[in-house]
């Protein structure tokens, strides 16, 4: 699957208290955080991101809490990926559960906002501008779970056979 | 090659005699947790996938802690759904009202935690149950779901990497002020998806409600679980709070270790994490200019029996700092009413505290102390990241209990010496 986005950058250990503020966690309807995603560090990126962007961050993105709000939120836009360095142990899982793709990659220092980046998820090839970076392959415990549908269709299958 | 106390009981949960770092394992769960925030989520996952029960009622736990007492029509609504689903599938630990504390604290306190147990959750601290000598570690509402439901869940199994302490405490110093120290010096992926393990004479003289705030931070250095030794100490804790059978693993002499840390406890001082990450750490003796609007005394990693004592200790006799809002927050009832006997709160009350009831409430910014723009709190917390609190212009520092009290008589953060 070939992904082609213009990219958004945050910096290092973006937390999941930036990505949605506890404060609206008593909603569960993704539009709704999809408003407020990233608010305390860019209040105006949910009205200015666009459909099919994609982020692109440093080490540990996502540390924190665990809120699968976070994953949630950053979908409701229409993002289809996140490449970051590093992603946090639990947002990895989720934002795979909730149908976010992430790729473990550096290429924070070889892009600037708004550049546009072509992303191959399943083979990890990152071309950004006259570079082509692979990705950490994603493991195959989880391409098989994405292969299943996500773990809660694989769920319902289990239950249904 | 022998094995980590992390690895025995994987092993033992996925039916495996040996397992090895970065195997992918289908293990049993003992218990899922997921508290007013996290389930709702969780619950909507369940419709969706046509489960018609859960694995067993005894061991899926709610906790209404959160948001609770109900802060929003939107909290009453997710707090209403939880409790209607409990009730539909027979949940014998579903706490709410006067039976609810905050999750950390209310499930080793209820003995539904006990060494040797697997338990996921979703809320990030579940690591805090590694105090016990067992594994836990936080997920999110769908991999809860899914363990409800199975009674399993999958697991990568981790590093491990050794926290060796020796040596004697200073006086007021605690297992948050070691595990501030430790953030200060691995950083917030230092641990990065690694069992964080303890050991040692120091470790083995801390109470248990010190290893709890240890063991509740492992997230905080991007850990997946906090783990320390089975000692006496842990089984007279279990003795007191639990019924069910323990199982105690220990970690082999020639178990292999990613990394090891020799820390010397005379050394750990009053560690205090400056905004926005819990790993700026400095010590309170350099930070004596930083004014402060408000002090949170309680949550999941600093609400319990020790950390009241502490602050009232220091706070007997004295006055909250004019213009300080110094809020108290018991982590559950058994803590709230043993405070109450011992005369702490009285001594709080009487130094111009604010009590609340059990409640995670400020620590996440839900409610119950959350700072206007420009506002500054020193909080017995787990985070300070960047609006954590409050406005996105305000500040969290986190310390352990003597510090955050003596702040509040201060007004600026300040070491206990300075007021006693």
């Amino acid at each position: 699957m070939i992904v082609k986005g213009r990219i958004w950058k945050f910096g290092d250990n973006i937390d999941t208290d930036i990505i949605i503020p506890a404060k609206y966690l008593a909603h569960t309807d993704p539009k709704v955080l999809g408003e407020h995603c990233m608010e305390p560090l860019a209040p105006n990126f949910p009205k200015e991101v666009r459909a099919g962007d994609i982020i692109v961050s440093g080490s540990n993105f996502g540390c924190g809490s665990s809120r699968e709000h976070a994953p949630l939120a950053i979908a409701a836009l229409g993002i289809p990926l996140i490449v970051a360095k590093t992603f946090a142990r639990i947002f990895y899982r989720n934002a795979f559960n909730k149908g976010l793709a992430l790729l473990e990659a550096d290429i924070y220092d070889l892009v600037k906002d708004g550049d546009e980046i072509e992303v191959d998820i399943s083979t990890g090839i990152i071309r950004c501008g006259e570079n082509k970076v692979e990705a950490k392959p994603i493991p195959p415990f989880m391409v098989d779970l994405i292969n299943e549908g996500g773990l809660i269709n694989y769920l319902k299958k289990k239950l249904e056979g | 090659m022998g094995m980590t106390i992390t690895e025995k009981i994987l092993a033992a949960h996925a039916d495996k005699e040996r397992v090895e770092p970065g195997e992918i394992l289908d293990c049993r769960i003992d218990l899922a947790l997921a508290n007013d925030i996290t389930a709702p989520l969780s619950l909507e996952e369940f419709e969706k996938v046509g489960a018609k029960a859960v694995f067993d009622p005894d061991k899926v736990v709610f906790v209404l802690d959160h948001f609770t007492p109900n802060k929003d029509i939107l909290s009453a609504e997710n707090c209403k759904r939880i409790r209607e689903f409990s009730r539909k599938h027979g949940i014998v630990n579903f706490f709410e009202g006067g039976e609810c504390g905050i999750e950390h604290a209310l499930l080793p306190e209820k003995g539904l935690v006990v060494a040797g147990d697997l338990v996921i959750g979703a809320d990030s601290h579940t690591c805090t149950y590694g105090a016990l000598g067992a594994f836990s570690t936080g997920m999110g509402s769908t991999d809860v779901t899914y363990g409800m439901v199975t009674g399993r869940t999958w697991l990568k199994v981790p590093e491990s990497i050794k926290f060796h302490c020796y040596g004697k405490w200073r006086k007021w110093v605690t297992g948050k002020e070691l595990i501030l120290h430790i953030l200060g010096m691995i950083g917030v992926d230092g641990a990065l998806y690694s069992a964080m393990e303890y050991s040692g004479e120091a470790i083995a003289a801390l109470s248990m409600d010190s290893r709890f705030s240890i063991a509740n931070m492992a997230i905080e250095a991007g850990g997946k679980n906090g783990i320390f030794p089975v000692d006496d100490r842990t089984i007279s804790y279990m003795k007191e709070h639990a019924t069910r059978p323990y199982k105690v693993y220990a970690s082999d002499d020639d178990a292999k270790y990613s990394q090891e840390y020799e820390i010397d406890a005379s050394k750990v001082g009053f560690s205090v994490a400056c905004p926005s990450l819990p790993s700026n750490v400095r010590d309170a003796g350099e930070l004596s200019a930083i004014d402060v609007d408000q002090v949170v005394i309680g949550s999941c990693t600093n609400g319990r029996l020790e950390d009241l004592e502490m602050a009232a200790a220091i706070l007997a006799g004295k006055k909250v700092s004019k213009g300080l809002r110094c809020i108290v927050i018991p982590a559950t009832p058994a803590i709230y009413g043993e405070a109450m006997r011992r005369g702490y709160f009285q001594t709080f009350l009487d130094a111009g505290c604010i009590i609340s009831p059990p409640t995670c409430g400020p620590c996440l910014g839900g409610h119950m102390g959350i700072l206007a723009k420009g506002e500054r709190a020193v909080a017995t917390t787990n985070r300070n990241f960047i609006g954590r609190m409050g406005h996105p212009e305000s500040e969290v520092y986190l310390a352990g209990p003597a510090v955050a009290a003596a702040t509040a008589i201060k007004g600026r953060i300040a070491r206990p010496e300075e007021v006693l």
